[in-house]
């Protein structure tokens, strides 16, 4: 018998997590940096690559310091949440997998137009690229799914395809809801009291919109971004059991990358400056993959 | 004869990619096939969203048997011959036989089974095939555009045995990845041994294999479905043959719109669907505006016959549509000005500045080019000035196609002058050969202006077009500028009246600049001690010569600069100025010669198109005419008198004159003084002296008034006395006084016709 359709947010990412641990992924909790997008988790960063098999999902706020609109808009959020699910090396059925996981949370794939239309990835900040397509339920973009080419300028071998739900949106399609506050967050008939995306998380848009446009020091930001830039080799030169310091050493490379975000939001980095900075990231991204993949061809 | 069957089964392959993967491999297969000397009755291609397939009809079991000779080395030659010989065609000696003195080798080849070559061909297909781009999927190193699933592939009804990394060829495959017959959901594998079957097959499992049918039941599902609802469909060629090419089983549906949006621009609304959603617009079948629906073009005939589907196409939109109007709102609210502020951190092209520097550059040029054009220069300088300023609204961000016209709906909005609002609008046209020119005086200066800042631009730093490149599309500048030129009937010399205002703005621009810098450092150095090192610093940083300014002031010493006196410097300075100035003009003038010259390329490709020869062009052209519409004219009337039994002749006529007058003036003969008619002239010579004087005067003033007929008319009244000329007067004569005579009267002739066009340079 089905699992019955999720009726809130949390379900939704409950069913997930259930199809997927069926599928054989082992289920990650968030990893504790900022990051921009879900794929930054190490999880998938520096797991896509080597050559050990890999398979994992999560859930992993996301944060976008400019997309932040004081809760105002119904569909942009500073933070929210992206499901992700990596497959190393990619099985030859993954697409069937993905469509089950749509049929999993209560998508009729009979009555629903489910599209894979080109879109090629990229994420210049790592390195990383690959081939895939944006998915489309009835037009609209549910999810994003690529097989990973590259990863901090290396090659990936084998493949791992990666999928990436939207979840506030994709929940937003599932339950008909047109404005992401007005989500149920958990069951609306739950016996303890139902609380909707709005009452978990309106105020945290408020003042985080605040802090990210007018609130940061852009000096403050851009001494940390310099530390976390200077350090990331220092760390990669420091070693335990033989083995460079290549998870520290990344961290701080989604530190300088959500630092740069921010200064972004705060309009001070200008056109010019953007590519460098960039580059400084992806520079320091390589770095980590390269010590990660000795690391794990040496194992 | 057998048939061969191919399909190459694979996850969704991108639509822009699949008609270029049908040619490439119809192209491959044609070429393995020929190879192996296989003459195939007929060859076909098919390629959708989840597969590309090949049809061959009338293939051979197998080759044909070959029977070859090879020669070998002399009899009696060294044995190093003779066996390297041996080893290179597998032979022993025994298999020669003796010819003429050489050792020969007959040989019969047995043709190979056809299945073995088609095996061959398919992995060399699928290992060398060209994706735009491609990728690896889990441990296989195959590449292709996306994961290749199954390869399925038969011949005279039996499978080609053979696999690929692992993939194993045969005779399934599958149908739509949603539908199936009975219930649930899922693609149904089935099997195949031909064509035929296969084609059935697929459209029992709901695929539509040929694209054209995809394109034929898109529109007439479209208009079935607008017929019903007495609307139009807003047909689209390129989204047609996109969403073909998304869809194994096409099947539209009309949604409808939140007709609170319908008053946002058409166009705005059309490339909202068309960009973001890839639906179509429909409008009334009465009325210029769209109509408050849609039509998506699903994979899927769904069970609820396409309700849920166009609900949530529907709630898309209108998010879609939302953001459109919070660009409109935004862009209206902030306006030109502070757009035409941004364009200054806008580059245009590293070598030819800021956006901003080329408005500047298209406002002088359209000021100039207005009188030429019956526009006011001051409006067209504004709407020059006005026209880029789009580029930085939100709206055009979002969809960059929607330039000029964005700017042309905020102008209107902004109550500006309806003119400027439409110069705005139609200053990129025409975009293309379809695309219309613009006909108002004002949009007409500024879309003449914006071609010619990008032409003269990127040939100015030396970015031509090469061959197939052309990536900043300055042929398709050119021809725009053509079409206009002569669509309109403007009159003036490409040089002088389009190009020369370019760089004069141009040169006076940099010298201005440059003598702005060079005072403003001068103001500086009271105590001027560095004034040396600062000059060369400047020179540095501008790469250009300063050299004469060294020499102007290197022999002075830093503190001698300090006291020296300022009118000394300056004068130096202005000498310099005054140099570079030349310098540029000299580079402007070259530069102008090979502007013109693709000008001139260009529209001998647009008359070849119509059908006319490009030599006239060549014949007008040497001239040293650039006014585009005078050459045009000019090269149609010379086209028809060609035609003409006069023309023809007259022509043969001036060939063997002009051969005749070349060979002489090789050995120094020059028209020397008049012509005469000499007392003992022979008739053809009397005759052909008076029909040249003759046609002096109304040759002129028919030139005069540009009547290239008439002026051709006049030209046919020489082709009788020139024939009767060449065929029956002895041109060498012994006489001097004669032979120089008959010579200048050959000379006439030639000039007579070089006034209307170099007929040296016209094909026989």
């Amino acid at each position: 018998m089905p699992a019955p359709k999720p009726k809130s947010f949390q379900s939704l990412i409950l069913t997930l997590h259930d199809y997927w641990s069926a599928q054989g992924c082992v289920i990650l909790q968030p990893h504790d940096v900022e990051v921009g997008a879900g794929t930054l988790h190490p999880a998938t960063v520096l797991r896509a690559l080597g050559p050990k098999p890999w398979n994992a999902a999560y859930v992993q706020p996301s944060r976008r310091p400019g997309d932040g609109r004081y809760g105002e808009n119904p569909n942009r959020l500073q933070h929210y949440y992206q499901y992700q699910v990596i497959l190393k090396p990619n099985p030859p059925n993954m697409q069937d997998l993905y469509l089950g996981s749509l049929e999993a949370i209560g998508l009729d794939l009979r009555t629903h137009d489910i599209r894979f239309v080109e879109d090629d990835w990229e994420n210049p900040t790592v390195g990383a690229w690959g081939l895939g397509w944006e998915v489309w339920c009835d037009g609209m973009e549910v999810s994003q799914y690529t097989y990973f080419q590259q990863v901090g300028g290396l090659d990936v071998s084998p493949v791992a395809g990666e999928l990436t739900y939207g979840l506030e949106r994709l929940a937003m399609y599932v339950f008909g809801v047109d404005n992401v506050f007005d989500l149920p967050f958990n069951d609306p008939d739950a016996p303890l009291g139902h609380l909707t995306y709005g009452d978990v998380f309106l105020e945290n848009e408020r003042q985080h919109s605040e802090a990210n446009f007018h609130g940061y020091d852009v000096a403050v930001l851009k001494g940390q971004f310099e530390d976390m830039e200077r350090q990331v080799p220092l760390m990669l030169a420091r070693s335990y059991q033989g083995k460079s310091l290549v998870l520290p050493a990344y961290d701080m490379v989604l530190k300088a990358s959500h630092l740069f975000n921010l200064m972004n939001a705060r309009g001070a980095i200008a056109v010019a400056e953007r590519a460098s900075y960039i580059g400084r990231i992806r520079d320091l991204c390589k770095l980590c993959a390269s010590a990660w993949v000795e690391q794990q061809e040496a194992a | 004869m057998p048939q061969l069957l191919l399909e190459l089964f694979s996850e969704e392959i991108p639509a822009r990619m699949q008609a270029g993967a049908a040619r490439d491999l119809e192209r491959m297969a044609r070429e393995h096939l020929a190879a192996a000397g296989f003459l195939p009755e007929a060859l076909k291609t098919f390629a959708g969203p989840r597969r590309l397939t090949l049809v061959v009809e009338g293939l051979p079991i197998a080759q044909a048997d070959r029977k070859e000779e090879l020669k070998g080395p002399r009899v009696g030659a060294p044995p190093q011959a003779m066996e390297g010989f041996l080893r290179k065609a597998g032979l022993t000696q025994d298999q020669l036989v003796e010819r003429d003195g050489v050792w020969m080798a007959f040989i019969e080849k047995t043709g190979r089974p056809t299945t073995e070559i088609v095996a061959e061909m398919v992995e060399a297909i699928v290992r060398g095939f060209a994706w735009p781009k491609s990728m690896t999927w889990g441990t296989s190193k195959l590449r292709w555009v996306r994961p290749l699933k199954r390869i399925l592939c038969v011949f005279d009804r039996e499978v080609v045995p053979f696999a690929i990394e692992g993939i194993e060829s045969g005779d399934v495959t599958e149908g739509h990845r949603f539908m199936r017959l009975g219930h649930g959901w899922g693609g149904q594998p089935f099997k195949v041994r031909d064509f035929d079957e296969y084609s059935k097959g697929l459209l029992d499992h709901f695929v539509v294999l040929d694209v054209e049918e995809r394109k034929a039941r898109i529109l007439e599902g479209c208009k079935t479905l607008c017929f019903a609802r007495n609307l139009e469909l807003v047909e689209d060629l390129g989204l047609l043959e996109e969403v073909a090419g998304l869809a194994e089983w096409p099947t539209p549906v009309l949604g409808d719109m939140d007709p609170a949006f319908l008053d946002l621009p058409g166009e705005v609304i059309r490339t909202s669907m068309r960009t973001h959603q890839k639906y179509f617009a429909v409008r009334k079948p009465d009325g210029e505006g769209l109509a408050p629906h849609f039509i998506t073009i699903a994979n899927v005939q769904s069970a609820d016959g396409g309700k849920v589907i166009a609900q949530g196409n529907a709630k898309v939109l209108s998010s879609r549509l939302s953001d459109a109007r919070f660009f409109w709102d935004e862009d209206v609210k902030v306006g030109f000005e502070p757009w035409l502020e941004k364009l200054n951190g806008v580059t245009f092209h590293a070598k030819l500045g800021t956006m901003a520097e080329r408005v500047e550059r298209i406002v002088a040029l359209a000021r100039e080019i207005a009188p030429l054009v019956g526009a006011d220069p001051d409006k067209a300088a504004e709407a020059a000035r006005l026209a880029k300023a789009d580029l930085a609204s939100q709206m055009v961000g979002e969809f960059p196609e929607l330039q000029g016209l964005m700017g042309g709906y905020y102008a209107r909005a902004a109550g500006m002058d309806p003119e400027i609002a439409d110069a705005i609008r139609d200053h990129y046209k025409p975009q293309g050969p379809g695309d219309s020119v613009p006909t108002a005086p004002l949009s007409v200066a500024v879309a003449l202006a914006d071609k010619l800042d990008t032409l003269v631009g990127f040939f100015a730093i030396d970015e031509k077009p090469t061959g197939s490149k052309d990536p900043f599309a300055l042929r398709r500048a050119a021809l725009g500028v053509i079409r206009i030129l002569l669509e309109n009937n403007v009159r003036g010399g490409v040089t002088s009246d389009l190009l020369f205002p370019w760089h004069e703005w141009q040169i006076t621009t940099e010298i201005e600049k440059l003598r702005a810098e060079m005072f403003a450092k001068f103001d500086d150095l009271e105590a001027a001690a560095s004034l040396h090192e600062d000059i060369k610093a400047m020179a540095r940083a501008n790469r250009r010569d300063f050299s004469s300014v060294f020499k102007l002031l290197g022999d002075v010493e830093p503190e001698k600069v300090a006291v020296a006196a300022p009118a000394s410097v300056s004068e130096a300075i202005e000498s310099f100025l005054s140099r570079q100035s030349g310098v540029l003009w000299q580079a402007s003038v070259w530069l102008s010669k090979s502007v013109l010259d693709f000008f001139v390329d260009r529209l001998k490709v647009t008359l070849k198109d119509q059908g006319k020869r490009s030599d006239l062009v060549d014949a007008v052209f040497a001239l040293g005419d650039d006014d585009l519409v005078r050459i045009v004219a000019r090269v149609e009337a010379l086209d028809g008198f060609l035609k003409t039994d006069d023309g023809k002749n007259l022509l043969a006529g001036y060939k063997r004159a002009s051969n005749i007058l070349k060979a002489e003036e090789k050995k120094g003969w020059k028209a020397e003084g008049g012509r005469e008619i000499l007392p003992d002239a022979s008739a053809p010579e009397v005759q052909l002296h008076d029909a040249l004087r003759m046609i002096e005067k109304p040759l002129a003033s028919a030139l005069e008034a540009e009547d290239f007929t008439a002026a051709m008319q006049e030209l046919a009244g020489l082709r009788g006395p020139v024939d009767a000329f060449l065929d029956g007067v002895f041109v060498n004569s012994e006489v001097a006084a004669e032979r120089d005579n008959r010579l200048k009267t050959l000379a006439a002739v030639r000039d007579a016709m070089g006034q209307v066009a170099d007929f040296s340079l016209v094909g026989g």
